[in-house]
Formats: C-alpha cells, sequence, structure tokens
C-alpha cells in the first residue's frame, strides 16, 4: 500500500495499467478459449483435415463428440458475450487507441531486433512496444475473425452467403470454412505459447494482469500522446 | 445416423477388478502420498480433468450443457430463415453413391423388404390410414440437388427426390401449427424435426438417389432428405411419421446431440 501512495498523481483520472473490469474480461476470455480450442480439437478429431494430425484424447475437452460439441457450443457464448463487452470497453473508453496504436513496422523490426538480442527494454510494462502492440491488436482480429468462420461452421445454410466466401480455400465452401476456422485456431494456438512464455519470462506483467499493475501515466488523456514518446 | 458409435474408452477395464489383487497391494496404495495427490489436483493440470469424465459425469456440469443446448435449440429456431432457399448443384457435382453412416456399420445394414413394408401415420393428422411404397410414388415428385453435412465434418452432395414434405403433411392433413415432427425408422433409430424445418420448400420424403431407387444403406424405401440440417436429422427407412407437440427427442439427441442442428 505504502508504494502505491507515493506513485499515486494527484490526477484522479489515472488508474491502474489493468483496470478491474479488463482483468475479469481477460480471465474470462482466457477460459472461454481454453475451452473453445480444447472441445474443438476433439471435433476435429471426428473428421480430420489432415491425416497426419489428430489430437490425443488427453488434451481435448468434452469426453466424446456429443461433449466436446456441447462444450464447445457453451463456450461460444462465453466468448462472444465478454468479446464484445471488451470490444465496446476498448472503443469507448480509447483504450486501444491509447495502448494500441500507432503501430509502426519500422518499431516493430527495431523491437523484433532489440529482442534478439535481449536489449528489449521492459521498464515500463504500461508502455505496449510495438511488437505488443502487432501481437495485441492481432489476437483481437483473430479472434474476430474466428467468430466469423464459426458461424460459417456453424450455420452454412442459414448464413450461406457468408459461407460462400470460404470457397476461397475449397471447393466446398463449407470445407473452406472449416479450414479457415483450423488455421484461426492455430494463430491462436501460436499466440497463446508466445503471449504465456512471454509473461512468464516477465513476471510482472502476469502479476499485472491480476491485481492491476503499476498506476499507468497514459490512462489520463492529458498523457495520451504515445507519439510523442520515445521508443 | 451420422455419427460412429463411440468406442470404449480405453481405461475401461476387460474384466472387473479381482478384489484379492487389492488386499495384496494394501500397503502399497496406503503409501501414495494423498497430500502429494490433492497439491497436484489444484495445480494447472486440474484443467486436464476437463478431458476425461470426471468433470462432464458430474450431473450438475451435464445438467448446464444440456440445459445451453436447449437455449441453443431456441436460437438456431430464431436463426432459421423459412423462405431461404439453400444453394443447390448440378447432376455434375453428384456424389455416387452417396456417404453411408448409422450407428452401426454399413455391413450391419438390414434391408427393408417393400412388400410387406408401410408408412404409419400417428398424431396430429386427420387421414392417418397408412401408405405403401406405390401410393408414395404416385406423388409428385421434387429433385434437390444439395450438400449433405454431418456433424462429424464431412460433406457431400447428393441428389434426391421424392415427394414435398409440406406438400405430403397438407396432404394428410397435418396439424401445421404443430411443435414436432418424429420419425421411427426400420432399423430402430428414431429421430425429429421442427415444424418450421418440415415445411421448408427443400425437405422432401426422398425415394430415389440420382434418379434411381434408393439403394438399402442409403434408406430404401423410404427417407427424409432435409436442406437444413445435419445428417443425422435425416431418419432412413422411415416407417412412421407422428406430429405432435410433445418434444419427441431421438436416437442421437437422447445421447447429448443438439436436437435442433439446423445448418
Amino acid at each position: 500500500m505504502a508504494r502505491r501512495e507515493v506513485i499515486q498523481p494527484a490526477d484522479h483520472r489515472s488508474q491502474r495499467l489493468h483496470p478491474l473490469p479488463l482483468r475479469i474480461m481477460h480471465w474470462v476470455n482466457a477460459l472461454a478459449i481454453v475451452l473453445m480450442i480444447g472441445s474443438g480439437w476433439k471435433i476435429y478429431n471426428d473428421e480430420v483435415l489432415f491425416g497426419w494430425l489428430h489430437f490425443p484424447d488427453w488434451i481435448t475437452i468434452g469426453g466424446r463428440a456429443q461433449g466436446a460439441l456441447q462444450w464447445h457450443f457453451m463456450a461460444m457464448w462465453i466468448l462472444m458475450s465478454n468479446g464484445l463487452c471488451y470490444l465496446a470497453y476498448g472503443l469507448l473508453t480509447g483504450r486501444f487507441k491509447r495502448k494500441l496504436f500507432p503501430i509502426r513496422v519500422r518499431e516493430v523490426t527495431a523491437n523484433v531486433r532489440d529482442a534478439l538480442r535481449f536489449r528489449l527494454s521492459h521498464d515500463d510494462i504500461t508502455h505496449y512496444n510495438a511488437v505488443q502492440k502487432l501481437l495485441y491488436a492481432g489476437i483481437i482480429a483473430v479472434i474476430f475473425a474466428q467468430v466469423i468462420s464459426g458461424l460459417a461452421v456453424w450455420k452454412p445454410m442459414q448464413f450461406s452467403e457468408l459461407t460462400s466466401l470460404f470457397s476461397l480455400f475449397h471447393a466446398s465452401s463449407f470445407q473452406g470454412a472449416r479450414i479457415a476456422h483450423f488455421f484461426g485456431m492455430s494463430a491462436i494456438v501460436i499466440f497463446l505459447v508466445i503471449h504465456v512464455t512471454l509473461a512468464l519470462l516477465v513476471p510482472r506483467t502476469f502479476g499485472a494482469m491480476v491485481t492491476g499493475g503499476p498506476v499507468d501515466d497514459e490512462s489520463s488523456d492529458a498523457a495520451a500522446q504515445p507519439e510523442t514518446r520515445p521508443v | 445416423m451420422s455419427i460412429r458409435t463411440p468406442s470404449r474408452s480405453i481405461f475401461r477395464p476387460t474384466q472387473a477388478v479381482d478384489q484379492g489383487v487389492l488386499d495384496d497391494h494394501k500397503k502399497l496404495i496406503e503409501t501414495i502420498d494423498r497430500r502429494k495427490l490433492l497439491k497436484g489436483s489444484i495445480s494447472l493440470g486440474a484443467l486436464t480433468m476437463l478431458t476425461g469424465c470426471s468433470v462432464t459425469d458430474q450431473s450438475a456440469v451435464q445438467a448446464a450443457l444440456q440445459a445451453v443446448s436447449t437455449f441453443n435449440d431456441k436460437v438456431q429456431g430464431l436463426l432459421f430463415r423459412p423462405d431461404h432457399l439453400v444453394p443447390t448443384y448440378t447432376e455434375a457435382d453428384v456424389v455416387k453413391p452417396p456417404r453411408f453412416n448409422a450407428y452401426y456399420d454399413v455391413e450391419e445394414v438390414e434391408p427393408v423388404d417393400v412388400s410387406g413394408w408401410k408408412l404409419e401415420l400417428l398424431g396430429s393428422i386427420t387421414e392417418k390410414a397408412s401408405w405403401i411404397a406405390d401410393q408414395i410414388h404416385e406423388l409428385p415428385e421434387q429433385e434437390l440437388i444439395i450438400r449433405h453435412i454431418c456433424v462429424e465434418g464431412w460433406d457431400y452432395i447428393g441428389q434426391w427426390s421424392g415427394v414435398n414434405f409440406r406438400h405430403f403433411l397438407e396432404r394428410v392433413g397435418a396439424d401445421l401449427t404443430a411443435k414436432y415432427v418424429a420419425f421411427r425408422c426400420a432399423d430402430g433409430y428414431s429421430g425429429s424435426i421442427d415444424m418450421a424445418t418440415a415445411l421448408h420448400p427443400q425437405t422432401i420424403l426422398a425415394t430415389k438417389y440420382a434418379r434411381e431407387p434408393i439403394t438399402d444403406p442409403f434408406g430404401f424405401p423410404l427417407r427424409l432428405r432435409t436442406a437444413t440440417k445435419l445428417g443425422f436429422k435425416n431418419p432412413k427407412w422411415i416407417t412412421s411419421i407422428e406430429v405432435t407437440n410433445r418434444y419427441p427427442g431421438g436416437y442421437w439427441e437422447d445421447r447429448g446431440f443438439n436436437w435442433h442442428s439446423g445448418i
């Protein structure tokens, strides 16, 4: 508590890096994503897209096919409703604009170069570097796309106009939607591996998603000028 | 019709446990550290418990999942577009023969003897006289070249013909305001669909595939083909049709698959 009093600025608008609603939405989303992936793997196993890929039963969720389908179509409501709350929150509070944009190619390449030389600074975790911005904005887009391809797999006839777009990937637009849904899952899994690894490497970031983290000087409108910051 | 019979758990012992073995190893079992076991179960590893039956067997979880599935039935009823025609294809796209699936293997199909076969009508229907195959063949025929999608994830394009189901239901004086249409089949299978799907213009009682009488494994002499439901919602070898307001369930629906299963 003492530490908090020292760094708490007088500005009442300033807040923690991860305000409570955001932390709740993050962990609800984490649960929903794990349920969706685990049950999705079981559903995939019933008719694999790739002969070499069959998910071992012990990492799937739901037991049998019908159980996996029940979990998947239950967790989708959690994922969608929580996701909509998150998008509304990010847009209405201006958090997306403050935290995730702009993303500059030059900064991304510079960050990657620094990271590979172990020179990437993590002193200020309230300020996302360009790679973080890219990954966080990217995963939001991927999950959004995953909901769209999921709707196309679920309702290929009621949403036949939507599903027909996936004929880009396969002569059968239904299989095309399955393929898109599979690669969306793959992208989320790759993100999860990177995200969890980095969060564990810089444990403060993990703690911040539990406790709220340090006071965020970007949270007040006056300070929200990322363009002027040194990178 | 669309799902493989689930295989038995590989962890299930083929024989009952011999009590003597348990007694012989009593000491070893007691040395297993219970504290460690508990600690382990509160770890991330506990998440993997979701994978097996340990969580899904719990009746509260089951009941919650079933409640969501019933809620999803209602949502799907709202998403259903009664007048929306699904994509149709050309004869060149048709797969011959169609793909087989049932709760048993194709070798176990018992052909229906059409000379002794009849279609019974039950429930909220005014003209309940049974139909024989020849009478059904005299009805106007509608052809559908549509995609069949299985809950397992595979699909193919098939060419089905037979009487439009709405036309048939009107002809026999079915109560079109009833909620469900239920089917019983010669192989013991059963299923049911919502009335909105039964009345969809692309739902037929099929007697032919690729302009030839349907062959035995695919439902001869009569099966349902609806363009807007998963494969298992299309009963084969139909022997009775019932129009009812009481939820009829079905073979796979009673085993946890979503009832509406609209696509």
